[in-house]
């Protein structure tokens, strides 16, 4: 798994936020390359840039191998994600990806869990395999 | 590390949003191409970024992470609170 990080900062700024904050946080700094949107040409392209504001706000993407975007979540600035979330999607993603799609997990799916097998027995039947979890 | 000097503010240049391969025109118009968004189960659409990795400045485009799953992150701004 590669993380990408953008911003619409320029590299030079990354680099005093690494060294000045973020190494301060995380031992050695962040590991992944931190990419400069300057002007938020790409961030328009995903849909993330705020003209007004002049910034991406919150959006992370997961891409697969082969380039396809398999989720996206996009929130306004106040609010951090999750990555116990993030991590379950990339579980979950991978999983479907390594048996071609054979496989989907259903809602709340974590790794150990049943998996459902899409196909015509299945149809109507769910309800054998999985049944909602009480939060 | 780059090569090159550090100018002061050299954009990457890299196209954005542009298919990785030529297609077939047959198959998209061209303004669809031009308008390319990113969409869940659709490419993700290439560009080309100046980047801060290990310590030095160089350009990264997403095409080169195919064969790998990539979380791309964007953010508001480095030094901000969340």
């Amino acid at each position: 798994m590669q993380v990408l990080s953008m911003s619409t900062d320029s590299r030079f700024t990354h680099k005093i936020w690494q060294e000045e904050e973020l190494s301060k946080m995380v031992d050695g700094g962040v590991p992944f390359p931190m990419l400069s949107d300057a002007g938020g040409a790409i961030g328009t392209v995903y849909g993330v840039y705020d003209e007004t504001a002049g910034v991406d706000i919150r959006g992370r993407f997961l891409i697969d191998p082969d380039g396809i975007i398999q989720a996206a979540e996009i929130m306004t600035p106040p609010v951090g994600r999750n990555f116990a979330e993030l991590t379950r999607q990339v579980q979950a993603f991978q999983l479907v990806h390594e048996t071609g799609g054979a496989e989907a997990t259903p809602a709340g799916w974590t790794p150990g869990k049943p998996t459902l097998k899409p196909g015509p027995e299945l149809v109507g039947k769910v309800w054998k395999v999985w049944k909602p979890e009480k939060e | 590390m780059s090569e090159k000097p550090e100018g002061c503010a050299p954009p990457a240049g890299g196209p954005i949003g542009q298919p990785q391969e030529e297609e077939t025109p047959q198959e998209m118009p061209n303004e669809r191409k031009k308008t390319m968004q990113a969409r869940v189960g659709q490419p993700a659409p290439d560009f080309e970024a100046s980047a801060y990795v290990n310590g030095g400045f160089e350009n990264i485009k997403l095409s080169d992470y195919k064969g790998q799953w990539v979380t791309l992150c964007f953010y508001p701004g480095d030094f901000t609170f969340v």
